[in-house]
C-alpha cells in the first residue's frame, strides 16, 4: 500500500500492517500490570525482606550457606535434581531414538504412553508412589520375588523414592526435546555414513549422537531447573529428615514463621535457577517448555 | 528398515518398552485402585465397589473445593485468553520497542520456581486481604497461565497476513471491527486452545494454591494434597480417575478444534 492510497488515519496508525504505539500500549497494559502486579513486586518484596528485615543484613544469606543444616539441604536439593536428570537422560534417549523409527500404530501408541502424564495430575502420580512405594506394596513385594531382599524394606520417605518419581514426573520433558532434535536429522546423514564404511554403532556415535545434543542440552536444562524448585513430589514421598529446599522453605514459612530466612532460601534457589536459565539461553527454547512444575 | 531382529534392535525395543512401561504403569494402577473395599489404599485392590466415587460426589467439603477449582480455571481461561491474545496482537503488530521487557516477563513464570512465587505471592496478598480469595487465585493462576496462551496464540498471530487486516480497513471497516471480522475467526482455534491449556493448568496447579490457601477454603488440589499427606483413602484415586478423563477431554477439545480449523484452511496458511 503506497503512502498516496491511504485511508484515512485510524487508532493513532499510520498504517494499516501496523497499530500505533499508544494502541499497543494499552492493549499490553493489561499484561504488564498484571505480571508487575502478580510476579515482579511479590518477588522483589520478598527479596528485600530476605536482606532487610529485622534490620538490612546479609546474616540470612550467611545462614543458608554457612549453617551445615542448611547447606546440606541445598547440596542434597543439587545432588537430587542431577541424579534425576542424569537417570531421564538415559531413560529418554532411547524412547525418543525409538520414536523417529517406528510408524503408524506403533508410533502412535508409543506417543500415546509419552504423552499420557500430561493427562492425569501430579498429585494422583505421587499418591500411586506411596502407594507402590509402601510396605506392602509391588515395589517391596517384586524385589522379595526378584530375591534382593528377603524382607519387606523401607522404600517411602527416602531418597530413593523422592528420585524414582520425580524422574517419573520430568521424562515426558527430556524424551520430546531429544525426539524433537533427532527428528530434525535428515536420514541422508546415516546412509551417508554406511557408504563411506560407518557401522551403525560408528554412524549413531559420530552422526546421530553429536547433531542430538542440542536436544539433549534443552531437556537436561528443562529437567534440571524444574527439578531444583519441586515441591509436592518431595514433600509428600520424601524424609522430614533429608529435605529439599522447597520443603524447607515451606517448613520455614508454614511451622517456624522464620520469613527472612525463607525469604532468603528462596532468594538463592531463584538466583541458581535465573543464572542457569541466562547461561543457557542460547542452548534451551524456553517458549517450548511445558508445565512439569510439582 | 533393515536388521529388524537383530540382537541389538531387541534389546533397544525391550529397553524403550521397558521405560513405557515405567512411565505408563504406576499411571494405570490408579485406575483398579479407585473401586477397592478397603479404607486404604493397596496394589491390587480387594474387592470391587463404586462407594468411593459416591463418597467423593456425596461429600460436601470435596464438592466445595471442585467448585472453588472450576470457578477459579474458568476465570483464569478467561482472563489468560484476553489478557493473553491482547498481548499478542500488540507485540507481533505494535510498535517495536518493549520486547525484550516483554520477553522477559514472558518467560519469567515458566523459570521462577512455582515455589518461588507461591510464597511471594502469599506473603503479598496476606497483607492486601487477597489470600485464600477467589480474585486472589485467579491473579495467580493467570500468571502461570499466560505464557502458553501467549504462545499458542503467536503461533497462528504469525501466519495470518497483516495485509488482510489493512486490506479490510481500506475498505472502511475501524481496526477492532477489521480484528473482530478478519484476524480473530483466523487465530480463533489457536485462542480457545490457550484457553483450555490455561484452564487445566489452573484446575491441576497444586503449588501456589497451597500456600494461598487459607484454612477455609481449598481448592481441589489443596485438598488432595491434605488427604495424601494424612490419610491415603481410594478417594484420591477415584478423583485422580475423573481429572483424569476430564483433561483427556479437555485436551481432545483442543485437539479437534485446531484439526478442524486447519482442515477447513482456517489456521494454517501455509502447513
Amino acid at each position: 500500500m503506497t503512502a498516496a492510497a491511504r485511508p484515512r488515519l485510524r487508532f493513532l496508525s499510520s498504517d494499516g500492517r501496523r497499530i500505533g504505539t499508544a494502541a499497543t500500549m494499552l492493549l499490553l497494559a493489561p499484561f504488564f500490570a498484571l505480571l508487575i502486579f502478580a510476579f515482579l513486586y511479590p518477588l522483589g518484596r520478598l527479596l528485600a525482606v530476605s536482606v532487610l528485615e529485622p534490620t538490612p543484613t546479609i546474616d540470612n544469606y550467611v545462614r543458608v550457606v554457612g549453617n551445615p543444616v542448611y547447606a546440606k539441604v541445598l547440596l542434597r536439593t543439587l545432588w537430587i535434581s542431577g541424579l534425576v536428570t542424569l537417570l531421564a537422560l538415559v531413560l529418554a534417549y532411547p524412547v525418543a531414538f525409538v520414536m523417529t523409527r517406528v510408524r503408524g500404530v506403533v508410533a502412535a501408541f508409543v506417543t500415546a504412553c509419552v504423552l499420557l502424564p500430561f493427562w492425569s495430575s501430579v498429585l494422583a502420580r505421587t499418591a500411586a508412589w506411596a502407594v507402590l512405594l509402601q510396605r506392602e506394596g509391588v515395589a517391596n513385594t517384586l524385589l522379595q520375588w526378584l530375591g534382593i531382599t528377603d524382607a519387606p524394606v523401607r522404600l517411602l520417605y527416602t531418597e530413593g523414592a523422592v528420585v524414582v518419581a520425580m524422574t517419573h514426573v520430568l521424562l515426558p520433558f527430556m524424551i520430546l526435546p531429544i525426539y524433537g532434535a533427532l527428528r530434525n536429522i535428515p536420514p541422508d546423514y546415516m546412509r551417508a555414513a554406511a557408504l563411506l564404511g560407518a557401522g551403525r554403532g560408528r554412524a549413531f556415535l559420530e552422526v546421530m549422537l553429536p547433531l542430538s545434543l542440542p536436544g539433549v542440552a534443552s531437556g537436561s536444562i528443562l529437567v534440571f531447573l524444574t527439578a531444583l524448585g519441586f515441591f509436592v513430589t518431595p514433600s509428600l514421598l520424601g524424609s522430614p529428615q533429608e529435605m529439599m529446599i522447597a520443603t524447607l522453605i515451606s517448613q520455614q514459612i508454614r511451622e517456624v514463621l522464620d520469613w527472612p530466612f525463607a525469604a532468603a532460601l528462596v532468594g538463592v534457589l531463584t538466583l541458581v535457577v535465573s543464572l542457569i536459565a541466562l547461561a543457557f539461553s542460547k542452548a534451551v527454547r524456553f517458549d517450548r517448555l511445558m508445565r512439569a512444575e510439582a | 528398515m533393515r536388521g529388524r531382529l537383530d540382537p541389538s534392535t531387541l534389546m533397544l525395543n525391550a529397553a524403550v518398552y521397558a521405560v513405557l512401561a515405567f512411565i505408563v504403569l504406576p499411571i494405570i494402577t490408579i485406575v483398579p485402585m479407585s473401586f477397592g473395599e478397603n479404607n486404604y489404599l493397596e496394589f491390587p485392590p480387594t474387592g470391587f465397589t463404586f462407594a468411593w466415587y459416591a463418597e467423593y460426589f456425596g461429600d460436601r467439603r470435596w464438592q466445595a473445593a471442585t467448585m472453588l477449582s472450576l470457578q477459579v480455571a474458568v476465570l483464569t481461561a478467561i482472563a489468560a485468553s484476553v489478557i493473553g491474545t491482547m498481548a499478542t496482537y500488540a507485540m507481533v503488530r505494535g510498535a517495536r520497542g518493549l520486547g525484550s521487557l516483554f520477553q522477559v516477563l514472558l518467560i519469567g513464570p515458566i523459570i521462577v520456581p512455582h515455589i518461588a512465587l507461591a510464597v511471594g505471592l502469599y506473603l503479598f496478598f496476606q497483607t492486601i486481604g487477597l489470600a485464600g480469595t477467589l480474585p486472589g487465585f485467579v491473579i495467580a493462576h493467570t500468571v502461570l497461565a499466560l505464557p502458553f496462551v501467549v504462545f499458542t496464540v503467536a503461533a497462528a498471530m504469525s501466519r495470518v497476513d497483516a495485509d488482510l487486516e489493512a486490506a479490510a480497513m481500506s475498505c472502511g471497516a475501524s481496526r477492532f471491527t477489521a480484528f473482530r471480522l478478519v484476524t480473530l475467526p483466523l487465530i480463533l482455534p489457536n485462542v480457545l486452545s490457550g484457553a483450555l491449556f490455561a484452564f487445566i493448568i489452573s484446575f491441576d496447579e497444586p503449588v501456589v494454591s497451597f500456600f494461598l490457601t487459607g484454612i477455609r477454603d481449598k481448592t481441589l488440589p489443596r485438598r488432595m494434597f491434605d488427604d495424601i499427606e494424612q490419610n491415603l483413602t481410594p478417594i484420591i484415586p477415584a478423583i485422580a480417575v475423573l481429572l483424569t478423563l476430564l483433561s483427556v477431554a479437555i485436551l481432545l477439545g483442543a485437539y479437534v478444534l485446531r484439526t478442524r480449523a486447519e482442515r477447513t484452511g482456517l489456521a494454517s496458511a501455509d502447513d
